[in-house]
This record gives structure tokens, C-alpha cells and sequence, in this order.
């Protein structure tokens, strides 16, 4: 038989002032199981928690109902005046009889009426009520950064220096990502490698960080505070720790014919490469695609001139298997190829470039040693067109429907850059719109417009046509004007839009989180939880969640790593007690509830069971793990056997509270 | 139709405890007044809501029930007031099909800095139900009060 | 402005003119841009103003060579070609304001031209 207290607030004259107290007090002493029913002045104060530790010893209460403010302002408050009385404080229901009573009515007998049906919803409530514990899972004080670009880097960095394990995993056999490839950034002008390369040196050197290049995530298990990663180390037929970096290999190397990807393709590298001079881990790589020993066992002059006796041809993919206890991801992004786009003349003309092409272009580390030069015929180029929102904001399957967001600024600087260094070449920028929010960002378009003198044009380029000279017919619209224009180019630079990088989706499906329709990964919440994916333990960092240009990756990276930290510093996390669990007896396997859950709390197992006739059988029943689930209740409703039940808000629960209000 | 001026309907308001029912507490904190019909339950997401809840409020003599939750694409679990969405939308055409007012049951958007809306939403929905009259066709007699 | 006219191109082009963002790209890749008084980015926006009688007086719907370039190469799908379409539709459908008129035809023919071309181009140029 249970037995419940009541204890009803005046809270001063907020609720006794429109709500008769003494009567709600009475009336809900004569509901079934209520053993004691006390009115008191203010329930949350000390004297009033005592009111309500007293009665549970004394009359050795098996369920509080308060009926005092919002659950939402002192739930936790009479939870933990129970527990210190000993009772399980999941045992104690609010009835909500100010805001949602005593505020709002002025007619005493109909709130005195209001709030007695609330507490009686409340009693029926707590009769089901089951005593729940808050479990506790252990965190692994060891973080993965998935990426290791400028968002991962900085992210394992700052976690690293909170004293914490950090491993990066980066597909690519050097750390450093897009902005490695950048030449200068906006809108300071400053060099990218040189802000870039220290921040690479500084996490190689970290005895904190573990870096596995060359090497993917190819499973993950686990939840929050404990997941279990296995990553592929893939062969790059170099003994990492033996290899100097010399690159006496690369210069020998009789495979020089390979496009180099660095430079994006605009020249070539050897069979054995290191990415670029600054690379971490300065470690040689072989091409298995073009490496002659490898593919026709025919060569064999890098391990020749190896001194170091790093090459081994041998080598295969490596499985490692790592616990973590936070996984940070930060994938970044690409730009897009516009060979889709027949009128931009990109797949077949070598002039038409995008604008990561450009950059390296002009980088002093680029193919042409810093001149910018046509890729067709080596000559300088006199007149350039730079296309906006190319593949951006687009409304068709070619391209992306948002906007990319970097393309209007690093137009500017591209634009501006090429003013500077060569004055007697024209440069057009074709605009819809020009996005410049940030510091100091449009000050600097606006430099570029009227220090620079670069023509901005609103209008779109429709189309681009080579010509027999070389030249480049440009045809676009001038709408300001309201003239259709032809400029003689002799380069054309496409802003192409950009988007997550190829292996975010297949994580994304091991780590079960979510992501939008563009690949871009979904933050917890849009506005109060930007870093954090919906999945407990996950968080996320720079251009992997939307387009975001490199002060804003670095803020959004540190962000992450303070919210993975805090995860981190803990021993242990004590989980919600109100999640779902599923009746095995009832649950068919029927897959209904894993469908809707946004967290991926719910697995299938199989299960053996005896039959009434003795036999046993196997069957597939649902399993829900309490550290993943958040207590949603989708999968309860989605449930068709109703075997799937939501602790704290049970169906029993809510149909007795429906039945009390409606009696 | 007659209505009855004396009429109090019984109304049972589902409200997600993230978005609805902290806009409900602003209602009340900004002393916004709304009929003393409307009953609260919490629940944690709109998506808990069962269907078979609404019918059974009905069914125990509610007169109208309404059923809150935060704005798309607000949802605290990110996706389940969508899942909400559909299921009233299949809850409806039952509705419908059973002969019941579509008046009597509400699907409202409520954020939790929408404490006027959430008034306003009130309002007009007790005078809704009132406009309705009681819930005849759903009650369970056996139910009834005395 | 004339609701009623708006509407109609709205539902004869099957075309939302809200979509457009300005970029003016299918007036970029327009063949017969010089020869029209009112461009496709014009169409579009006039249309979306509900200003369409400058439209239907135009030259312009004629100069329209139907080539989708614009269709294609629109990054919000707006298919402008279908807005001038459905504008010279209301003109053809508007009675006494022939274009063309059938006396006129023989002196235009072609022996090479082909049958089809000479139905199309009467069913596109008269009223």
C-alpha cells in the first residue's frame, strides 16, 4: 500500500492569495494512499524541507507530491530534501500551482478547484511512480580528433593542454589540411603557412598527441565516456619511424609523372612523395597507383638510396584499437569540381581555374614558384574574371542551395593580391550579392574596390568560351547597367562552392549522428549548443557542421575541445534515470523504435526465452543503452507492441494523470 | 448550435517540458491569464505524446485536448516534434473518420519565450471547445462523473 | 498592377518568380540579348511586380528565340524562358494585336525550310 505525503505551499501570498491552500490540503488528504496532507508558508525553505524529511521518516512515506511552483524551478530542490531523508527522490512530483495556477487566475474558487485537480494528476502520478538510480558509466580520459586540419589541430592542442591524451586521425599522409594549400589569409594578408606550420610542429611535438596520418576511422563502438575506435592505418610502405624525411627518395625517384595533389594537379610529383616541405610528420609516402616496384616488381631505387632503410614494400593496413572517452570530429571540406557546369568551360579549358587552384597558383610553394603565370602557356595573364557563387546558392542538383560564405572575401583578396603584384592587369569580379560580415571584412572589400581598383560587376557570367588566340571570351550581364557584356580574358577564376568532405557520411553512420541533407553535421542545438552533436560524447569542429572561414574554425575548434575537456575531467558521468527500456517479453524486434531514435540508443540483440511449453526460442528483442538515451519518448509512441516505456513518464503514469484531470 | 453559457469544458494541454511548459511558467510569471479549464501535463518531448493518450482523455470526458511542443526545428532531442507532427496529422484523419470536431484537438507551437502566445493560444482554444459544447461522442459513459 | 494577369502567367509558366535571386545569369547567356528591349531577368522581376503590360507591348516576346539556355544555366531553376513564353501566350490570347499576320507569310518562305518550322514559327508570332 503506498503511502504519500502532500505538501502545499502558500509560497507568502503568491499561491495563498487566489488558491485556498487549507482546502487543497484537505481535499487531497482523501485521495486514496495520501497519509498526511500539510499546508505550509514557503515549502522551499529550509524549515519547509525539513516539513517534508520529517514526514517521510516519520510516516515512512513511500511517494511526496508538492504542490508548489514550477518542477521547473525547485523539482531538484524537495528531490534532494527526499534523498537525504531516504527516500528516492524520483519519488517526488510537483503540482504546479503557481505559474500554472495561482498567477494566472483570479477567480479564487476556480483555482482553489484547478489546483486540487493538479495535485490530484500529481497523487495518481506518484502512485506509479518507480524509485529510479542514476547510473553511472566511466569516462576514458582519452580524446579522438578526426581531421587533422586547422579545426583538429587546434581542438587536440587545446585538450592536450588541459593535460588530457589526444590522438588526431587524418586521412592525408600530412596533417595541415586546406589551409596548408591557402597562400595568404583575409582579411590581414598575412601568410598562411607561416600562422599554419608552428601550430603542425607545436601538436608533432606534444607528448600528449598521438598522430596517426595516412590513416582512417574505420569502426566505432560505444557510447559516451566509453567508446572503442578502431582505426586503419593504411600502408604507405614507409617505416614511419625510421624514415628522416631526407627525401633523397623523392629526388630519385624515376616515377615522376604523378599529379600532384597538393598543387592541386597543376604539376606533378614522384611515385614516393612527401606532400610539402613543412609536412608533420615529415615521412615519405609511396603511390601504390604508380609506384613501379609495386605495381611490375621492377625498380627498387628508393630503397636503394634509403639510408635510413625505411622502405619496406611489404608493409599492409594496420588495425589499431583505441578506448576514448570524447571523439571530436573535424572532417572539414572541399570545394567542389564545376565540370558539371559546360558553360563555365572548366573541364577543357586549362585557364579556367577555381580559386584553390589560384592559390596555389600564386603561392611561392606552387608550381610556379609564386608567378602567376596561365597554366595553358606559361605567359602573364592581363585580364582576369573572377565568377562568384559558382555551384552556390544553386536550386538544382549541380551545386549546393546554400552559400559557401569564404568566396566573397577570398575573392577580394585574390583580386586585391593580384592588383598589388601585378598593377597592369584588369581584374573583374562578377557578384550577386558581396557577403562581407566579419571584422574588418568589409573595410577590406571595400579596399579592394577603391584602393585596388578592381571592377566589381553585379551581374552573372553566363558564359565562357576559349578562343582560337588563346583568349577567353567572357559573356556576362552587367545589371546595374542593363547590358550584356563580352570581356577578353585571359584567365577566369570560378569561386566554387564548398562542401563536407566525402568520408563525413559514412562517420557520421558509425558514430550515429545526425546530419543535414548537405552532409554537414547537425549541433545539438543551433544556438545554445553549436559544438556539440546530438549523440552525447561527440562534438564537432570547423567546416564538418558549415561553411566557416579559419578565425571562426579555430573559435568554433577551441569550443569544441573546452566541451570535450569538460566531458573529459570527469570520472564518471551519472546518466538521466528517465530513459526508455523495452519490455523484452512484449518487444517483437520489430525495428520501429530504432528508426526514430535521434541518438542511436536503441540496438537488437538476440535473445533466448523460454516458451510456456518449455521450449526455448531464440528472438530479436530491442535494447536500449541508458547512457546514450535522452529520454525523448519518440520510440515509446513508435512502439507497436508497447513494449517500449519511458522511465519517469511511463504510459501508466500519463494515463493516470489524463484520468485525474479529467474525473 | 445552442451554446451553453454555463459550459465549462474540461481541457487536457500536453506540453513538452523543454519549450511549451517553460513558456507556460512565462505565461504565468507575466500574470497572463487564461481560463482555469486548462489543465497542464509535462511531458518530456511533444513526441511522447501517444495518440492513444488524446483518446483516452477523450474518451475519460476531456472536451478538447491540446498538444504543444517547441517549433520545428527547435526540438530539444532535434527531431521529435516532426515526429509529432505526423502523428496528429494520422490522428486527425482518424478523427475525422470517427465523427470528432476537428476543433477539439490542437497541435500548437509554443516556445519557451512564448508566454503571451501561449496565453493566447489558450484562450481561444477554451472558447473553441466551448463554441464545440461537450464531448459527447467519444465519452465512455461508464466514465462519467456523478 | 493586374492581379488577374499575374496569376495567369504564374499558372500558364508553372513558374515561381520568387525564386529568383538577381543574378542575372540567364541574361549573361542570352543569344538574342541585344535584340530585346526587356531582357529574361526583366520578365522574371516585371512579372514578379505584376508590371506586365510594358511586357506585352514589347517587341521583346518575339525576340525570344526559345533556346532554354537561360532554363538551363538558371542556378534557382526559375526558367525564364517559360515566364516569356507565357507572357507572349497572354498576348496571343488577347484578340486584334496580330504580330503576324497569315498574307504576310508567303513572302517569307523558304523552299528549304522545313514544314514543321514554318507551323511553329506561326503558332509563336501570331496575335
Amino acid at each position: 500500500m503506498q503511502r504519500i505525503g502532500v505538501f502545499v505551499c502558500h509560497c507568502g501570498t503568491n499561491i495563498a492569495a487566489t488558491v485556498d491552500v487549507k482546502a487543497v490540503a484537505e481535499a487531497l488528504g482523501h485521495e486514496a494512499g495520501v497519509v498526511i496532507s500539510q499546508d505550509y508558508q514557503y515549502m522551499c525553505s529550509e524549515s519547509g524541507q525539513d516539513l517534508v524529511k520529517n514526514a517521510i521518516k516519520e510516516h515512512n512515506l513511500t511517494g511526496v507530491v508538492v504542490c508548489s511552483c514550477s518542477p521547473r524551478m525547485h523539482e531538484n530542490t524537495f528531490r534532494k530534501a527526499a534523498a537525504s531523508a531516504g527516500l528516492n527522490p524520483y519519488l517526488v512530483e510537483i503540482a504546479n500551482i503557481r505559474e500554472q495556477c495561482s498567477w494566472i487566475h483570479k477567480d479564487i474558487a476556480s483555482a482553489t478547484d484547478k489546483a486540487i485537480v493538479l495535485g490530484k494528476a500529481a497523487v495518481a502520478k506518484v502512485h506509479l511512480n518507480a524509485p529510479l538510480t542514476a547510473g553511472e558509466s566511466p569516462v576514458v580520459k582519452r580524446a579522438l580528433v578526426i581531421g587533422g586540419g586547422i579545426a583538429g589541430i587546434q581542438t587536440a592542442l587545446d585538450i592536450a593542454e588541459a593535460g588530457f591524451e589526444v590522438d588526431i586521425v587524418e586521412k592525408e599522409p600530412t596533417i595541415g589540411g586546406k589551409m596548408a594549400q591557402i597562400d595568404k589569409t583575409f582579411p590581414t594578408l598575412d601568410c598562411a603557412a607561416c600562422i599554419l606550420t608552428p601550430k603542425m610542429v607545436e601538436a608533432a611535438q606534444n607528448e600528449k598527441i598521438t598522430i596517426h596520418s595516412f590513416s582512417e576511422v574505420a569502426d566505432v563502438k560505444g557510447f559516451v565516456g566509453n567508446f572503442t575506435v578502431t582505426i586503419k592505418k593504411k600502408a604507405r610502405f614507409v617505416d614511419e619511424t625510421k624514415c628522416t624525411g631526407c627525401g633523397l627518395c623523392t629526388e630519385k625517384c624515376p616515377m615522376k609523372k604523378v599529379p600532384n595533389e597538393f598543387n592541386m594537379g597543376l604539376d606533378n610529383r614522384t611515385a614516393v612523395y612527401i606532400p610539402f616541405a613543412q609536412a608533420v610528420p615529415k615521412v615519405a609516402t609511396i603511390d601504390p597507383n604508380y609506384c613501379l616496384m609495386l605495381k611490375n616488381g621492377k625498380c627498387g631505387v628508393c630503397s636503394k638510396v634509403c639510408t635510413a632503410g625505411a622502405i619496406d614494400y611489404k608493409q599492409t593496413d594496420k588495425m589499431i584499437e583505441q578506448k576514448y572517452g570524447a571523439i571530436v570530429v573535424a572532417t572539414g571540406f572541399n570545394p567542389i569540381k564545376p565540370d558539371k557546369y559546360d558553360e563555365f568551360a572548366y573541364s577543357y579549358c586549362p585557364d579556367v581555374v577555381t580559386s584553390l587552384e589560384l592559390e596555389r597558383l600564386m603561392n611561392a610553394a606552387g608550381p610556379n614558384g609564386g608567378t602567376l603565370l596561365r597554366p595553358s602557356d606559361k605567359t602573364h595573364p592581363h585580364t582576369i574574371v573572377f565568377v562568384q557563387c559558382v555551384g552556390s546558392r544553386c536550386d538544382d542538383e549541380k551545386g549546393k542551395p546554400y552559400c559557401s560564405k569564404i568566396c566573397c572575401m577570398y575573392t577580394a583578396k585574390h583580386a586585391m593580391l593580384i592588383r598589388e603584384k601585378y598593377p597592369d592587369t584588369e581584374v573583374y569580379v562578377f557578384y550577386i550579392d558581396v557577403r562581407t560580415p566579419g571584422k574588418n571584412f568589409d573595410e577590406f572589400y571595400r579596399r579592394a574596390v577603391e584602393q585596388y581598383n578592381v571592377h566589381y560587376i553585379k551581374g552573372m557570367v553566363g558564359k565562357v568560351t576559349p578562343k582560337a588566340d588563346g583568349k577567353i571570351d567572357v559573356q556576362a550581364s552587367d545589371l546595374l547597367a542593363n547590358e550584356q557584356l563580352h570581356i577578353n580574358a585571359d584567365m577566369v577564376v570560378l569561386a566554387t562552392a564548398i562542401e563536407p568532405d566525402k568520408t563525413a557520411r559514412p562517420l557520421a553512420t558509425m558514430l550515429t549522428t545526425q546530419m543535414d541533407t548537405n552532409d554537414f553535421f547537425t549541433e545539438a542545438h543551433p544556438k545554445l549548443r553549436p559544438v556539440e552533436s546530438a549523440t552525447a560524447g561527440i562534438f564537432l569542429s570547423g567546416a564538418c557542421q558549415g561553411p566557416k572561414d579559419i578565425p571562426e574554425t579555430v573559435a568554433q575548434a577551441s569550443a569544441a575541445a573546452a566541451k570535450a575537456i569538460g566531458l573529459l575531467c570527469k570520472n564518471s558521468i551519472t546518466c538521466n534515470p528517465c530513459v526508455a527500456h523495452s519490455d523484452e517479453l512484449m518487444c517483437n524486434g520489430c525495428s520501429a523504435c530504432e528508426k526514430v531514435c535521434p541518438y542511436g540508443a536503441i540496438t537488437y540483440q538476440d535473445k533466448e526465452f523460454r516458451m510456456p511449453d518449455r521450449s526455448t526460442a531464440i528472438r530479436r528483442v530491442a535494447s536500449v543503452n541508458p547512457a546514450v538515451c535522452q529520454g525523448c519518448g519518440a520510440c515509446t509512441v513508435a512502439c507497436p507492441s508497447g513494449a517500449m516505456d519511458l522511465n519517469g513518464f511511463s504510459n501508466s503514469q500519463i494515463m493516470a494523470e489524463v484520468d485525474a484531470i479529467c474525473k | 448550435m445552442q451554446v451553453n453559457e454555463n459550459f465549462e469544458p474540461v481541457i487536457v494541454a500536453f506540453c513538452c517540458n523543454w519549450c511549451s511548459y517553460a513558456g507556460a511558467d512565462l505565461s504565468g510569471t507575466n500574470r497572463l491569464n487564461y481560463p482555469s479549464n486548462v489543465k497542464i501535463i509535462r511531458v518530456p518531448c511533444s513526441c511522447r505524446v501517444n495518440p492513444m493518450f488524446i483518446l483516452r482523455a477523450f474518451q475519460k470526458g476531456a472536451d478538447g485536448v491540446i498538444l504543444c511542443g517547441c517549433h520545428p526545428g527547435d526540438c530539444h532531442y532535434t527531431s521529435g516534434n516532426y515526429f509529432t507532427r505526423r502523428r496528429i496529422t494520422l490522428l486527425y484523419s482518424m478523427l475525422d473518420f470517427l465523427g470528432i470536431e476537428r476543433n477539439r484537438t490542437r497541435l500548437e507551437w509554443v516556445s519557451a519565450a512564448e508566454g503571451a502566445k501561449f496565453a493566447a493560444v489558450m484562450n481561444q482554444f477554451v472558447e473553441d471547445v466551448k463554441k464545440l459544447g461537450p464531448n459527447r461522442r467519444l465519452e465512455d459513459l461508464r466514465c462519467r462523473k456523478q | 498592377m493586374n492581379k488577374n494577369q499575374k496569376n495567369w502567367i504564374d499558372i500558364t509558366s508553372g513558374v515561381n518568380v520568387l525564386k529568383c535571386m538577381r543574378c542575372g545569369k540567364c541574361s549573361a547567356t542570352c543569344p538574342s540579348y541585344d535584340e530585346m528591349e526587356y531582357h529574361p531577368h526583366q520578365f522574371v522581376y516585371m512579372v514578379e511586380k505584376g508590371d506586365i503590360e510594358p511586357l506585352l507591348n514589347s517587341k521583346s516576346l518575339y525576340k525570344c528565340l526559345t533556346c532554354f539556355a537561360c532554363v538551363e544555366r538558371c542556378p534557382r531553376g526559375v526558367e525564364p524562358a517559360k515566364v516569356v513564353e507565357a507572357v507572349r501566350l497572354t498576348a496571343v490570347r488577347q484578340q486584334g494585336n496580330n504580330h503576324l499576320i497569315p498574307d504576310m507569310i508567303p513572302d517569307m518562305l523558304d523552299d528549304d525550310l522545313p514544314q514543321q518550322a514554318i507551323v511553329t514559327a506561326f503558332r509563336k508570332y501570331t496575335k
